[in-house]
């Protein structure tokens, strides 16, 4: 190499594009951070000098029922944006990939892919005001009974404790479908066809075909769907804000709804501070637990 | 060679899109009729009259129109100052090889992580200290850093690859890092920084608890906002509710017939990093 490339060390040039990133970086992200797990150490109203509490609001926080209670309902959430959306984006992605993109066209395929993706953009707000609209004991889904002679299993179905989770639960599904389906597409479109089509040619049927070829060779990105959808669960929001805020009875309740309400409406900011710093150890538990699981199975594949 | 099963499996996955798209008709179809048809022939109904009364009622009573401007501002300021500031990051980390790239990199991996709730409350007192809360401004400075953590991370990995002879070759013609970031490298990752924007756009523009947490006053609300703070204000009105229901939706309806394809495999690209 000649003279021209050693103009001084030409690695410290480059820190000055560091610096905005980083300063926003600290005063967005790391000083509300710390702020935060600071507050949850005290008692503070939201005005005033913040008195120091020690661990009482994380005491108060094991003997909460609510709380408890809202964490039930992360794990139902848990099942509705990951477990089933992923089940169901697998099997709906390999008969895209198997029937629809090789037996008809690969246009089509993506028209149905597109199809799925849809309530995926949407604001949660606004698919919140369109369910709420559908379930509310005068709308759609109740219609739709009435029109198919089921009416006597008509419901208010935010309206009763035992039911308004489940239906939460099938919005979220209808949410999370698309991405999972996505994912796990663009996923099959990286694997070697001749691999399905050498099985294919020995006679293996379809579902034999899908458990042992298609699902292995989807791992990875089973792996990166399960990991961002358990935490997107933990943290949601929004659709129980707008359908329930929570209700009726807590029996929609989740964790961001009850810090919401403690900064928010109790003004408890010390409790609810406690609140999210415990959501946010548990995503990070998750995070480790999945990252290393993955570290495992990478590792028996070579 | 292949049997009737394909269409058996065709009409299956048919039947399903059309059931799982049918709230999107259905509020179309109802947002645009009159309430005394809603009453008679029910939701189902195909509609028998044609009325917008119910889409401009909603759209006068919440004013979209400044609910759409702020939240296309917020959107497109923060779509462009995210991706600035993921890529000076990334041309640091990536082409920079700044020392430390791989610690401060996991250090952002725990900053998209990181729960919005446990920042909230800080961020909401912050603002209102520095005179930015209730102004659009303090949505567009939180999400652009929000999204850079993101943004950063993928540029990284993208800015690593770069070739090197390239920039090496820039370096010999004694060009500066600055010039060769903006003639050489920008050029090169014209579309990645481009799915990037779209992403970031849409992303702030469906974002919902910080912007309802700072932005408080209805004029400064955004459309995704103001979604979330009707519960129940038109459930007399099933039809207003409707169209607030469409209208909520159509901008990224809209956004979706564009940049379909964008963002079918962007998200994939994104996701398996």
């Amino acid at each position: 190499m000649s003279g021209a490339s050693s103009d001084a060390q030409p690695g410290r040039v480059y820190w000055f594009y560091l610096i905005p990133g980083m300063l926003g970086f600290v005063t967005i992200i790391l000083v509300p951070f710390v702020m935060n797990l600071m507050i949850s150490f005290t008692t503070w109203k939201g005005i005033g000098i913040p008195k120091f509490a020690g661990l009482r609001n994380y005491e108060r926080l094991l003997t909460d029922d609510t709380f408890w209670h809202s964490l039930v309902n992360t794990a139902a959430f848990v099942f509705a944006m990951a477990i089933i959306p992923t089940a169901i984006g697998v099997l709906l992605a390999a008969l895209l990939f198997d029937y629809i993109s090789s037996r008809f066209s690969n246009a089509l395929a993506s028209f149905f892919r597109a199809g799925f993706y849809l309530p995926q953009i949407l604001p949660v707000s606004a698919a919140g005001i369109l369910w709420g609209w559908m379930l509310n004991p005068f709308g759609i889904v109740n219609a739709m009974l009435d029109a198919t002679g089921l009416g006597s299993l008509k419901q208010n179905w935010l309206g009763e404790p035992q039911l308004a989770l489940w239906a939460i639960m099938v919005v979220m599904v209808w949410l999370q479908l698309g991405y999972c389906l996505v994912v796990f597409m663009s996923g099959l479109a990286r694997v070697d066809p001749s691999l399905q089509e050498a099985a294919e040619l020995d006679g293996a049927a379809w579902l034999p075909r899908f458990w042992t070829i298609t699902v292995p060779l989807l791992k990875p990105e089973i792996f990166v769907v399960g990991l961002t959808t358990t935490i997107a669960a933990l943290k949601v929001f929004a659709p129980i804000f707008v359908l329930t805020s929570g209700g009726p009875d807590n029996a929609t309740m989740v964790p961001s709804q009850m810090s919401y309400h403690e900064f928010f409406a109790t003004n408890r900011v010390g409790y609810g501070a406690a609140i999210t710093t415990a959501q946010m150890l548990m995503t990070l538990v998750i995070c480790f637990i999945f990252i290393r699981i993955q570290a495992r199975h990478t590792e028996n594949d070579r | 060679m292949y049997g009737s099963s394909r269409w058996w499996v065709l009409a299956a996955i048919s039947f399903a899109l059309i059931l799982f798209l049918c709230p999107f008709v259905l509020a179309f179809t109802n947002a645009i009729r009159t309430p005394e048809d809603y009453g008679t022939w029910g939701p189902l109904a195909f509609p028998r009259s044609f009325d917008l009364t119910a889409l401009k009622t909603f759209w006068n009573n919440v004013d979209f129109t400044q609910k759409l401007i702020n939240s296309t501002i917020i959107s497109a300021s923060t779509a462009v100052i995210a991706v600035l500031l993921s890529l000076l990051n990334a041309y640091a980390f990536g082409v920079g090889r700044v020392k430390g790239s791989k610690y401060m990199l996991t250090i952002l991996l725990v900053g998209i992580m990181i729960p919005h709730e446990s920042l909230v409350y800080p961020i909401y007192y912050l603002s209102k200290a520095v005179g930015l809360f209730d102004t659009i401004w303090s949505v567009i400075i939180v999400f652009s850093v929000l999204q850079s953590a993101f943004g950063t991370y993928l540029l990284s990995s993208v800015m690593t690859a770069f070739p090197r002879e390239i920039i090496e070759a820039a370096e010999m013609d004694g060009a500066t890092p600055w010039k060769i970031l903006w003639t050489i490298v920008v050029p090169m990752l014209m579309p990645t920084l481009a799915v990037l924007a779209t992403f970031f756009f849409i992303w702030t523009w469906n974002e919902f608890l910080l912007p309802l947490v700072l932005l408080v006053s209805n004029f400064n609300q955004t459309v995704s906002v103001s979604m979330g703070v009707l519960n129940g204000q038109f459930v007399q009105t099933p039809t207003t509710t409707a169209a607030a229901a469409l209208l909520g939706i159509a901008p990224t309806l809209i956004f979706f017939l564009i940049f379909q394809r964008t963002l079918t495999r962007g998200i994939a690209v994104g996701a398996v990093k």
